[in-house]
């Protein structure tokens, strides 16, 4: 009788359980099977613990000190109503999602130089992370309650339309169709443009030397896409080699197996700096497309595509303003109004409509420091990666396109 | 006198039922129906799910997006292709190469199988160890493992363009593939594809027929001169008619930064079809090796008794035995090289399943594509299961 | 009367190395041949093998982080959690050693040996401390503790069994931890070979239980529950698992409530749960049918229904006969984990990649990981079909 009934039994069981929690929207816990892990909604933080590598002096580049005045998001106004404006079904679900989680969820990568990577310490760094972070500190009130998810490129599109991250911050290219299937993207936080990288000895110095070559490019992106617009536009040809990760993109570069790789300016540079003989590969000075490198939300939510597009208004503003990391806390009785505004101090720009404390500049501004401290961090003269001059991504007042609607 | 009654004997009841729930024929039909409506309305309940969110979610199920521009290149394909393309095309690119890889490394991987499968029986001690430890090294790393050190530790360490390894022929070959020297016709040269075709069926024909004749009637038929004569006069006819000159030969030059003309095999293609090949190969000697020691040793006793050579007793009493007994596992190695062909993914070869993941990416449409994908595998693992089982079928000995 | 056999006319054979040399190298002249050029061959290739090893090889992307390969990014200081599930299992293979033999015999020593092989292991790393070293030792020397315990006649099968699932249970929950006594580890930085046994061993025993339900709905006499199991069977048998690795990682949250976020692990095991089910459901067929008719009609001639025909009579028999083939099932899966490369999974495979991305040093040195890996899978998985194999010629399991 004994084990093979009772076998079959608790068989049926938990396959009846496990339909019957499949079903609907509503079930926040599902019961997987009981052998496997959980689905955790909390998450300690000590995700990051750093016990993995020997801890070395840490990095003078650490953005995340702790925040002053740690006062985290309220809750938000319920779909329905917000600011006295009825607002559609989705309004506020994912922010509330993140504030009870207490973590936000970043979709991220630990691959590229200078935008996402793993530092000495193994933690999270890098130009986008640093906005997440900023992100976590205005609504959790903490730069360090984020839970990053390493994304693969192909994994983009749909960890957007399942919401499986709150925001993505890859590097990624704000283009129409993404806008139309992908999500909704916030602010551009990076001016790019894609170019080639060749080795310096072959002399080109064009793309109409380039005909006839091959080209290393990786797969599903609009790299690939603009690459063989711009040779079949000029009438050149070329034979691609296409990989799915970045990493063999490169690697098959350098050994040889192309004569050229294509991809955002940024990323090259950033490439270039880890390889072992840098000098011996030029960027060509050309730019065939436009890649504004925006982050991402899911869709469906106002609100939290707002909150995440003030963060980042907030922290360009705060470099025309002149406020950075280690004056913002006197830079709250400033003279200037526009700063005290900013950081709450007088006025409104709107904090509390979406549910924000009224310093919540504060937060962010001392966990991240303005947009040029982030930029010069990574890519600066003295960035921990390599440096990259600020061409388009210096202020609308320097020359740069980086240009924010003010926060009145 | 009565005839004893026996107590043993129990009356034979003749038409009571047992209770309608314990009564088989109910009981079954009743679970039928119960699974039945179970499985479909799980089914349903899953297939409107999907529905409903990709509606919600803004996710495509249709299939009209096949028809736009692809907007990607590919960098091998057997038939040609360019970005304005549209993605169906890219996606028949994709089917065309796993076929070419799959049949290649088909034809391949038997031949190599066979000699390997029968060198491991064989008495030369050296030569079995060699297939043995070929097979046994080939059976227990993953084919992942197999194909990139293949890819990475040999190919793409060949030496680069300008510094290619020249062999007669010419033949180049580098980091960037092997090129080869290939003919290519003129416009005589379809008389001599046609006449050369015609004389090698006319040669079958003659083969088939004298050798029945032979069968049948005793009398010596030179059926294998006949037949080769026919077919030398099939290629001789056809260049005669096409004017002597049927092929050009196209010969890799380096131009610029890579070589044009003839044919060109690159790394990725290589290192898959290699590593395909030794990886199912060696899975094709276990079958093979299994099948022929599975006959019995009184056929080879009897065979040997009759005075057969080993080779003729190889070709004419084992083999067909064997075969038997091979060619449904054989079969199913057929189709995990096709599936395996998948992995090309990894090395950047352009089959169907990597161009699949392209057009998700590049179409936003990952469920229609991905059902396309696996409708395509799915198809070509049950077409050929239902012919095996119809060979298998024919040729099996009935249990009784 | 006594026909004389061919064995009482031969002479008797000289006995020593010539003689040997003579029979099975050099019987005749194209052996002879054969056994010159494959010789030479070989020792050069040996030779050449060896002398690349130890003198031409850069092992460093190998020994400078041998934890990595191990135990992915876990971090260092709850190594401890490994290292005592490691001794759990250790100490079971020796209890399963005393209370089984055969097979486990075989299982344990490897264990041992693999032990002992990593306590050695040369390298320059700080974190592979000799604390760990001695560890590896005293878990090598739990499986002789557990042999001792497990030879005792209290110990039977059924308690043996028991314990096995209930440590797994309990090494999963220890090695994520949970909220409150011990820190949660989430399953993105498990890695290396503990993710790889983690999904193999997982795949494998969530898979049975499935895989015996659809085997037995496939024999099953109803033709619903008969088509739609045999549907399920062939349609997940005819794609390629990086497809259903694919569906069940990408496609599949694409269906969740937003809320709903299963981890990028349980994803990965439950296609390679469903992708084995398959698999296991063939082999189990295969052992049904191995049972006589016979036994069915004895069953039925004792007044057993259905259920209590298969669940006394048929299953047991029928899957002690597939133990075996269940064996290389898992050898298979095993070797099937590299594939979870593919969606994100830092198993052994993709550590060693990620080590060579890492270091512009170390890029030259991809033939030497690869093979390191290679060498890793070979040694598992030879010595799992090793001891099956021994397993099964002792049973006299002959093929069919």
């Amino acid at each position: 009788m004994s084990r093979k009934v009772y076998k079959l039994f608790a068989l049926f069981a938990t396959l009846s359980l496990i339909l019957a929690a499949c079903g609907g929207e509503a079930s926040p816990t599902p019961e997987v099977e009981d052998s496997a892990p959980d689905v955790t909604e909390v998450m300690e933080t000590e995700v990051v613990e750093t016990e993995v590598m020997e801890t070395e002096a840490v990095s003078e580049a650490t953005p995340v000190a702790e925040t002053g005045s740690g006062t985290t998001a309220q809750t938000t106004p319920e779909a329905g109503e917000a600011g006295g404006v009825v607002q559609p079904a989705g309004y506020g679900t994912i922010t509330q999602r993140v504030i009870d989680r207490g973590q936000l969820v970043c979709g991220s990568r630990t691959d590229l130089a200078g935008f996402g990577f793993l530092d000495e310490n193994g933690q999270n760094a890098g130009f986008d992370v640093d906005f997440c972070r900023a992100v976590a500190a205005a609504v959790l009130g903490d730069p360090n309650a984020v839970e990053f998810a390493i994304v693969s490129t192909d994994e983009r599109g749909p960890a957007l339309q399942s919401a499986e991250v709150d925001i993505m911050a890859r590097n990624m290219t704000w283009t129409s169709t993404r806008e139309a299937q992908w999500g909704t993207f916030t602010w551009i936080t990076f001016y790019d443009g894609q170019g080639f990288m060749v080795p310096t000895d072959l002399g080109v110095s064009s793309i109409e030397d380039l005909n006839g070559a091959t080209v290393c490019v990786t797969s599903g992106t609009t790299t690939e896409l603009n690459l063989a617009d711009a040779f079949r536009q000029r009438n050149l040809e070329f034979t691609p080699v296409v990989f799915a990760d970045t990493a063999t993109v490169y690697g098959s570069y350098q050994e040889g197996r192309c004569d050229a790789v294509t991809s955002d300016l940024s990323q090259l540079a950033a490439l270039r700096s880890g390889f072992p003989n840098p000098d011996e590969h030029q960027i060509l000075d050309i730019a065939i497309s436009k890649e504004p490198l925006t982050p991402a939300v899911p869709a469906g939510d106002e609100q939290w595509a707002d909150i995440v597009r003030i963060v980042i208004f907030g922290v360009i503003n705060a470099e025309e303003l002149g406020i950075t990391q280690d004056n913002v806390q006197e830079m709250v009785n400033s003279d200037n109004i526009e700063i005290r505004r900013l950081l709450g101090s007088e006025g409104t720009w709107g904090q509390e409509d979406l549910g924000l404390p009224a310093d919540v500049m504060v937060n962010v501004i001392s966990a991240v420091g303005n947009y040029g401290e982030i930029y010069d961090r990574y890519m600066g003269a003295e960035g921990v990666s390599f440096t990259l001059d600020r061409g388009l991504n210096a202020l609308w007042t320097e020359g740069g396109l980086m240009y924010a609607p003010p926060l009145r | 006198m009565d005839p004893p009654k026996f107590s043993a004997v129990q009356e034979v009841r003749i038409g009571k039922e047992s209770p309608l729930w314990r009564d088989e024929r109910i009981i079954s039909i009743a679970l039928q129906t119960v699974s039945a409506v179970v499985i479909i309305g799980v089914l349903v309940w899953v297939v409107t799910n999907i529905v409903n969110a990709a509606e919600q979610r803004g996710l495509g199920l249709g299939f009209n997006f096949m028809d736009s521009a692809a907007g990607f290149s590919i960098s091998e394909s057997v038939i040609p292709f360019s970005p304005s393309d549209s993605f169906a095309r890219a996606l028949l690119v994709g089917v065309l190469n796993t076929l070419r890889v799959s049949l290649v490394g088909i034809v391949f991987a038997t031949i190599l199988g066979f000699i390997v499968g029968i060198a491991q029986l064989s008495t030369n001690w050296l030569v079995s160890r060699i297939a043995l430890a070929f097979v046994e090294l080939h059976r227990n790393i993953p084919l992942l493992v197999l194909l990139f050190l293949w890819y990475r530790g040999i190919f793409t360490r060949l030496p680069s363009v300008r510094a290619s390894i020249q062999w007669p022929g010419p033949v180049f070959i580098n980091q960037r593939g092997l090129y080869l020297t290939w003919p290519i016709f003129t416009d005589t040269g379809w008389i001599f594809i046609t006449l050369a075709l015609v004389g090698i069926v006319a040669a079958a024909l003659a083969w088939i027929l004298l050798r029945r004749i032979r069968e049948v009637s005793g009398r010596t038929t030179n059926f294998v001169g006949v037949s080769l004569g026919i077919f030398v006069l099939g290629l001789v006819l056809g260049w005669v008619f096409s004017g002597g000159r049927p092929f050009d030969t196209s010969i890799p030059e380096l131009q610029g930064f890579n070589f044009q003309g003839g044919i060109h095999l690159t790394p990725e293609f290589a290192a898959l079809l290699i590593g395909l090949t030794t990886y199912t190969a060696a899975f094709i000697a276990e079958v093979v090796r299994g099948g022929i020691q599975a006959i019995q040793r009184g056929q080879l006793e009897a065979a040997a008794a009759l005075g057969l050579r080993e080779s003729h007793i190889l070709n004419l009493v084992v083999i067909p035995q064997a075969m038997r007994i091979i060619i449904p596992p054989l079969i199913s190695q057929y189709l995990n090289l096709v599936k395996n062909s998948s992995l090309a993914v990894f090395l950047g070869f352009p089959e169907l399943f990597s161009i699949g993941k392209t057009v998700i990416n590049q179409a936003g449409r990952a469920i229609p594509v991905f059902i396309l994908i696996m409708a395509v595998y799915l198809i070509i693992s049950l077409v050929t299961s239902l012919l095996l089982n119809i060979y298998n079928r024919r040729v099996q000995f009935v249990e009784r | 009367m006594t026909t004389a056999t061919s064995e009482d006319i031969r002479p008797p054979e000289p006995p020593g190395l010539i003689a040997w040399l003579r029979k099975n190298l050099f019987s005749n002249w194209y052996n002879s041949i054969l056994t010159v050029i494959v010789g030479v061959l070989v020792v050069w290739a040996v030779y050449a093998g060896i002398r690349w090893v130890f003198f031409g090889a850069d092992w460093s992307p190998v020994t400078s982080r041998p934890l990595l390969y191990m135990v992915g990014q876990y971090p260092v200081g709850q190594i401890w959690r490994i290292g005592l599930s490691l001794a759990l299992v250790s100490f079971l293979f020796g209890v399963s050693w005393g209370v089984w033999g055969g097979m486990m015999r075989a299982f344990s020593l490897s264990l041992a040996f693999i032990l002992v092989l990593l306590a050695l292991l040369p390298t320059e790393s700080a974190q592979y401390t000799m604390e760990i070293r001695v560890f590896m030792v005293s878990a090598a020397l739990l499986i002789f503790l557990g042999y001792s315990i497990g030879k005792q006649s209290w110990i039977s099968s059924r308690i043996t069994l028991l314990i096995w699932l209930l440590s797994l249970i309990v090494i999963l929950v220890l090695l994520r931890g949970f909220g409150g006594v011990l820190s949660v580890i989430p399953t993105n930085i498990w890695g290396g070979l503990l993710l790889t046994m983690v999904l193999a061993i997982g795949g494998i025993v969530l898979s049975f239980p499935i895989g015996v339900l659809l085997a037995l709905g496939r024999r099953s006499k109803l033709p619903v529950i008969s088509f739609f199991s045999s549907a399920f069977i062939e349609i997940v048998r005819g794609v390629p698992l990086i497809g259903i690795l694919f569906m069940s990682s990408i496609i599949f949250p694409l269906f969740l409530p937003a809320e709903v976020r299963i981890d990028r692990l349980v994803r990965a095991l439950m296609g390679i749960t469903l992708f084995s089910a398959a698999y296991m459901a063939e082999n189990v067929r295969g052992g049904l049918q191995a049972i006589p008719l016979g036994q069915f009609d004895a069953a039925r001639a004792i007044g057993l229904n259905n259920y209590y025909t298969t669940v006394l009579i048929v299953l047991p028999q029928a899957l002690r006969k597939v133990i075996p083939s269940i064996v290389g099932q898992f050898i298979a899966l095993f070797k099937d984990t590299t594939l979870a490369a593919g969606v994100g999974l830092l198993e052994l495979l993709s550590v060693g990649q990620s080590i060579l991305q890492a270091n512009p040093n170390f890029f030259s040195l991809q033939m030497e990981v690869y093979i390191f890996i290679a060498a890793v899978f070979w040694v598992f998985s030879y010595s799992l079909s090793f001891a099956s194999r021994r397993v099964e010629a002792a049973l006299g399991v002959g093929k069919r």
